[in-house]
């Protein structure tokens, strides 16, 4: 089968690899119709990411056809349509019964303070991904679920980690009524959460980016009011007048390890990698919310530490929640705000890349090339 | 102002965004928010085990020294091998909260990407830097018009980024044409 393979940083190809084998008897091999390039893939190809090994796939957002079946799975069968969310988990551990199914105890052998997830290191579990004509997926009667029929294939890519991430990330904010709600990052994380603020009661939603593109896109696809940081001296005294020097009720860090603003953070995390990140976002996230306010972080940042100003966060008395997102337990409600027209996932799709070109979509993705917003990729396999 | 207990007055009503945003205060109630409480005890989740069966360790499999036993699935897309594979060996002997463990994986994940690169050029498909990292999409994905006249804040880092890339590979090639003409000249 043909797969995107990682050849170090800022590299990538494709390369035959042999077909996965059931390897558990709760596995399933799925035929990959459809897949998409996150943002946090560009921290693995960046070389962010540790033990991202050369010859791993990537991939952790993709749908596809049943090929085959373990001996222990009762709820899917060759030819089910299935979207597969970005967690592995196997449902029955400490975690994962209590609905943690980011935190599963039993998938990710490299470490426990993250769970299992596809093509996103060993750190993360040692799993290939989905940017592939197939993909392992273990715990077949937990993970996967059918496609509705109802349901289009990209709309329902994007439920598998983008647009559950981005409520889920409204979500830890724990919006209420009237809330005004600040979102650093208009990439397809921070334009989900944004939309998913207004669902959930927020009286004023406000997007920062430096990419006129993409606040121009928060603004017609998730009604937010933007500004650009390159604009503004300093954005956290900005966004205390125009909160009328409260500071947002709420603010979603929906940028993560690669935050742009600071060029010594920069420097320091995304090339030198002496931190799991750049706090750029996340510090302005503290400064911006008010006193006793939520920071909400989904943004991706690696095991390593970053310099956080934690001192602010606690003499604010804020709130930090955060966590990989649980994604099928957002599904049915998902599910019911797609199918109420509330939200339309595939709007924010720029790029459809043939698998053969992938590292064409890397690099125009990582360079932020052609006005890109969410780049899906599109196996050739007959 | 918030000098006074007062909240600053909303730029729209309630009624005015319902009016407006399709879908406005659907999940308003937190119970309508799927995952809430975070934590949720019962939840049907499709597992028919109590203890997953185990999947079989094919090769010695590496794990965080902070899990009791291997757990009963895992990975298996790359395997430990050569100098990379022994220094990661040597990173899992140190726990998750230990800087060695992050910075020893981040290291022999360089090594790992060099000795690839090594072993494809004695390979009838050696890395090529031009279709690998997808340079070419600059010609054809308005590379400039993409960049220039914009408020990028990456702008200032870019023209660092390709030195940092491909400073390694220049070092290399370096390294490796003064081997040759010290060998050479040795012979003569």
């Amino acid at each position: 089968m043909k797969a995107m393979v990682y050849r170090g940083p800022y590299k990538v190809r494709v390369e035959e690899k042999d077909i996965p084998r059931i390897e558990h008897p709760n596995d399933a091999i799925v035929r990959v119709s459809l897949a998409a390039i996150c943002g946090s893939d560009l921290h693995l190809y960046h070389g962010m990411m540790p033990d991202t090994r050369v010859g791993m796939t990537f991939g952790h957002e993709f749908v596809g056809t049943v090929h085959q079946v373990g001996s222990s799975v009762q709820n899917l069968k060759p030819g089910d349509r299935v979207m597969v969310p970005f967690n592995i988990f196997c449902g029955s551990c400490y975690f994962c019964s209590r609905g943690l199914y980011s935190n599963c105890h039993n998938v990710n052998p490299n470490a426990t303070a993250v769970g299992g997830i596809y093509g996103y290191s060993h750190t993360c579990g040692g799993y290939d991904g989905g940017q592939a004509e197939f993909v392992r997926v273990p715990f077949a009667d937990v993970g996967p679920a059918r496609i509705p029929d109802w349901m289009d294939e990209e709309d329902a890519v994007l439920c598998t980690d983008a647009l559950a991430t981005g409520y889920f990330g409204a979500q830890l904010g724990d919006i209420g009524e009237g809330d005004t709600v600040a979102v650093f990052g208009a990439g397809p994380v921070g334009l989900f959460a944004a939309k998913s603020s207004w669902l959930m009661g927020a009286g004023r939603v406000i997007v920062i980016d430096h990419l006129e593109y993409r606040l121009e896109k928060a603004r017609s696809f998730a009604d937010a009011e933007t500004y650009n940081f390159t604009e503004y001296d300093d954005i956290v005294l900005h966004m205390k007048k125009i909160t009328d020097y409260l500071g947002a009720d709420v603010v979603i860090d929906a940028v993560g390890a690669e935050a742009d603003g600071n060029l010594t953070q920069h420097v320091a995390s995304s090339q030198l990698k002496l931190q799991g990140g750049s706090p750029v976002a996340l510090n302005w996230a503290i400064d911006s919310v008010r006193k006793g306010g939520t920071v909400s972080v989904m943004g991706a940042y690696g095991p390593m530490f970053s310099a956080v100003k934690f001192g602010d966060a606690v003499n604010k008395g804020l709130t930090l929640r955060m966590n990989q997102c649980p994604v099928k337990r957002q599904w049915p409600r998902l599910f019911d705000h797609i199918r109420n027209g509330y939200l339309k996932p595939s709007d924010i799709v720029t790029h459809r890349i043939p698998l053969e070109h992938i590292a064409d979509g890397y690099h125009m993705f990582s360079a932020k090339l052609d006005n890109i917003i969410k780049p899906l990729v599109v196996p050739t396999a007959g | 102002m918030p000098y006074t207990a007062d909240r600053p007055k909303p730029k729209a009503t309630s009624e005015e965004l319902r009016a407006r945003i399709p879908g406005w205060g659907a999940d308003l109630d937190p119970k309508d928010r799927p995952a809430v409480p975070r934590e949720q005890p019962g939840l049907e989740t499709g597992a028919h085990w109590h203890f997953p069966d185990r999947q079989p360790e094919k090769w010695p499999r590496e794990r965080s020294i902070e899990h009791e036993q291997l757990t009963p699935v895992f990975g298996t897309s790359t395997p430990l091998r050569g100098v990379s594979g022994a220094m990661r060996r040597a990173a899992y002997k140190y726990s998750e909260g230990r800087a060695a463990h992050w910075l020893i994986l981040l290291a022999a994940d360089r090594v790992d990407a060099w000795e690839h690169h090594l072993r494809s050029l004695a390979t009838l498909r050696p890395d090529n830097p031009v279709t690998e990292t997808g340079m070419l999409s600059e010609f054809s994905s308005h590379g400039i018009r993409s960049r220039f006249g914009k408020k990028r804040a990456d702008l200032p880092h870019q023209a660092l980024d390709p030195v940092v890339v491909a400073g390694p590979w220049l070092l290399a090639v370096g390294i490796a044409v003064a081997g040759i003409r010290s060998w050479r000249r040795r012979r003569c």
